[in-house]
């Protein structure tokens, strides 16, 4: 009973971070909104005994990509979005279509509740650090190497086209 | 226990560490002012009260009675929410900090932290499994108090100050989460009471029983430089204070605020000190651990670990007032590359060698 | 007891409110911040199922072997590519900009400046 009603606050907190993500034309009110969204997923993951991948989603994602998003919004200051335009194909086959793939998922969700069943705040030790640490690092350490590689990619490659020409 | 004992209790501590945090917070500004004042060779506050203790209180009352000026301009939702979301960050670390042992009142044994619960005679879990990851998640969620306080001042004075503080806050965020990882490594666990749990004998080398008490100081002095290093520049102060330096950028990014916003950044920046203070404690001290002394009454033997706690965050508060009062501050650049060139290669060397002997040891 | 597919449909609803966003906002940094919001969508399913292939023991009803904690190492792996794109594409931004200088989608069509 509580499990549910914690979920459904924190479902809220989400999707009405998301709805305003969308609403609002200055950038940094979505920003902020993105920065609620994250946090009430911290939350849920929280429910869902991830502790860790909490912990990080709090401090890499709210604390560090959106902090990234925040600079680059009060540097460039670009000020509130104009009305313009978009492609119009866009609009016409994608929303019907995003909102046809949210209503056929949801849809198949319900159907199939009977055969899903149902998740619990579990109290063993499932998402403890060393037990990540040691699938990380041992089951999982070609990714691992791959990704730290990609992370030094990502480092020269923002140097480089961040530098302003001389 | 049941849920309802868990909630009464963490509420009453809740109260009670707010309540001492913000007196605390308050009487470190008398501290600082005496203590700087004496090294500059002059007296500080002496006419409120005896030796000036009553100065908090007259300066809490003057922010409070003083004009809440908004200028024009401003964005006004986050020029009032950026103050508060520093303050509750700050506020947030002390959930987790342990400052003691258990306590047993009525038959419960209740942990003297706002987030752990014993249950039963067994001892049970009586601490978060992360507690130190939701330190370093507070801190990173701080830096946005700092950036939009800046940014939604529409001053060019708090632009840039904020800039330069958010910039400065998550430069040297990297050296101090990685002069963390060597104690992590050594004590296998995030969470706080155990690693306090674990400082509670003395070294044993080879056989050899040294007699120094078992804190990670020790091992890992060189961390506990870096950490001290980075935690000052991460709570603004000197010699890291360039963001809010008056000769240099009138106020940085607290430029534009007033009385009781202008209080809040205050309080948070202290908050952060005492945060700091008592993770050096915890991690590289021995939390609560010290001599036990005998000859005491058994009421002051049974608070004394919390006087140990205490006196040992009040050394680093005393250790941030004394640096204040003595270095000169960087400068931008110099900040800069000292966090990233220097800081950030000496942890990494440190946790290459922390993780070598401890491999290598087991 | 919260229902599995409650989770999932939340997941749902925030994919389908990224790439909304993604078609129907103008401004290229708010683009972007749809495609992050996919991305944590994706996040959510990830967690879900590791939570309930771990309390089912681990195994698929073909009788396959899974570790349920994977879903969160590749939480992790997702978090560390989104970190890295984010940096990359905020600097072509900046780097547009500068040329530029707007941040509207419908005014950077043409090669030409």
């Amino acid at each position: 009973m509580v499990h549910q009603i914690l979920f459904i606050i924190f479902a809220l907190m989400c999707v009405a971070g998301a709805v305003n993500l969308l609403r609002q034309t200055h950038p940094i009110n979505s920003a902020l909104s993105l920065v609620v969204v994250m946090a009430s997923l911290a939350l849920i993951y929280l429910l869902l005994g991830a502790e860790f991948v909490a912990a990080i989603q709090v401090i890499v994602y709210a604390g560090a990509i959106m902090v990234l998003f925040v600079f680059v919004i009060m540097l460039l200051n670009a000020g509130a979005e104009e009305r313009s335009s978009g492609s119009r194909i866009a609009l016409i086959i994608g929303v019907p279509g995003a909102l046809v793939l949210g209503v056929l998922v949801g849809w198949i969700m319900i159907g199939q509740n009977k055969q899903l069943g149902s998740v619990a705040i579990s109290a063993t030790d499932f998402g403890e650090t060393h037990f990540i640490a040691r699938l990380l690092f041992r089951d999982f350490l070609l990714p691992f190497e791959v990704t730290s590689v990609l992370i030094l990619i990502a480092i020269m490659g923002a140097v480089v086209l961040g530098r302003k020409e001389s | 226990m049941s849920i309802t004992i868990f909630i009464l209790a963490a509420v009453i501590k809740i109260v009670l560490i707010v309540f001492i945090m913000l007196t605390a917070v308050a009487y470190t500004t008398w501290l600082e002012r005496k203590v700087v004042a004496r090294i500059q060779n002059r007296w500080g506050p002496t006419r409120v009260g005896p030796f000036g203790l009553l100065q908090p209180l007259a300066d809490g009352i003057k922010f409070i009675l003083k004009e809440d000026l908004v200028p024009s301009g401003v964005h006004k939702g986050l020029y009032i929410m950026a103050p508060m979301l520093a303050l509750a960050m700050a506020l947030i670390s002390f959930a987790v900090i342990p400052f003691g042992d258990a306590v047993s009142i009525r038959g419960y044994q209740i942990p003297l932290q706002i987030t752990g619960v014993t249950m039963g005679a067994d001892g049970g879990r009586s601490d978060i499994n992360i507690g130190l990851l939701i330190i370093l998640g507070a801190t990173s969620i701080g830096v946005y108090g700092i950036a939009l306080a800046g940014w939604s001042s529409n001053s060019k004075y708090s632009l840039l100050g904020s800039l330069r503080a958010s910039a400065q806050m998550i430069s040297y965020e990297l050296a101090l989460g990685l002069s963390l990882v060597g104690i992590l490594l050594l004590s296998g666990s995030l969470s706080l009471r155990e690693i306090v749990n674990q400082q509670s004998n003395t070294w044993v080398i080879g056989g050899f029983n040294t007699h120094l008490p078992h804190w990670y100081i020790f091992p890992q002095f060189i961390a506990f430089f870096i950490y001290l290093m980075a935690a000052y520049a991460e709570t603004n102060r000197i010699p890291f204070d360039l963001p809010e330096a008056e000769t240099e950028l009138v106020a940085g990014y607290h430029t534009e605020y007033s009385s009781m916003k202008f209080a809040m950044f205050f309080m948070a920046e202290y908050l952060n000190m005492f945060t700091v203070g008592c993770l050096a404690t915890i991690l590289f001290f021995g939390g609560w651990h010290g001599p036990a002394l005998p000859f005491l009454p058994p009421l002051l033997q049974a608070i004394l670990p919390l006087l140990y706690f205490a006196a040992k965050v009040l050394f680093f508060i005393f250790l941030y007032i004394w640096i204040r009062g003595t270095l000169p501050r960087f400068r931008y650049d110099q900040l800069m590359a000292f966090g990233w060139k220097f800081l950030l290669p000496l942890a990494i060397a440190n946790i290459i060698v922390t993780g070598l002997i401890v491999a290598l040891g087991a | 007891m919260v229902p599995l597919s409650w989770y999932l449909i939340l997941s749902a609803v925030l994919f389908c409110l990224g790439v909304l966003g993604f078609l129907l906002k103008r401004n290229i940094i708010t683009i972007f911040m749809s495609i992050e919001l996919m991305l944590n969508a994706v996040n959510l399913s990830f967690v879900a199922f590791a939570n309930y292939w771990n309390a089912r023991g681990g195994l698929l009803p073909s009788g396959k072997a899974v570790v349920g904690l994977s879903g969160h190492v590749f939480v992790f792996f997702v978090m560390v590519v989104a970190a890295a794109e984010a940096a990359v594409g905020l600097a072509i931004i900046i780097a547009v900009f500068r040329t530029r200088e707007t941040l509207n989608v419908d005014r950077v069509n043409l090669l030409k400046l």
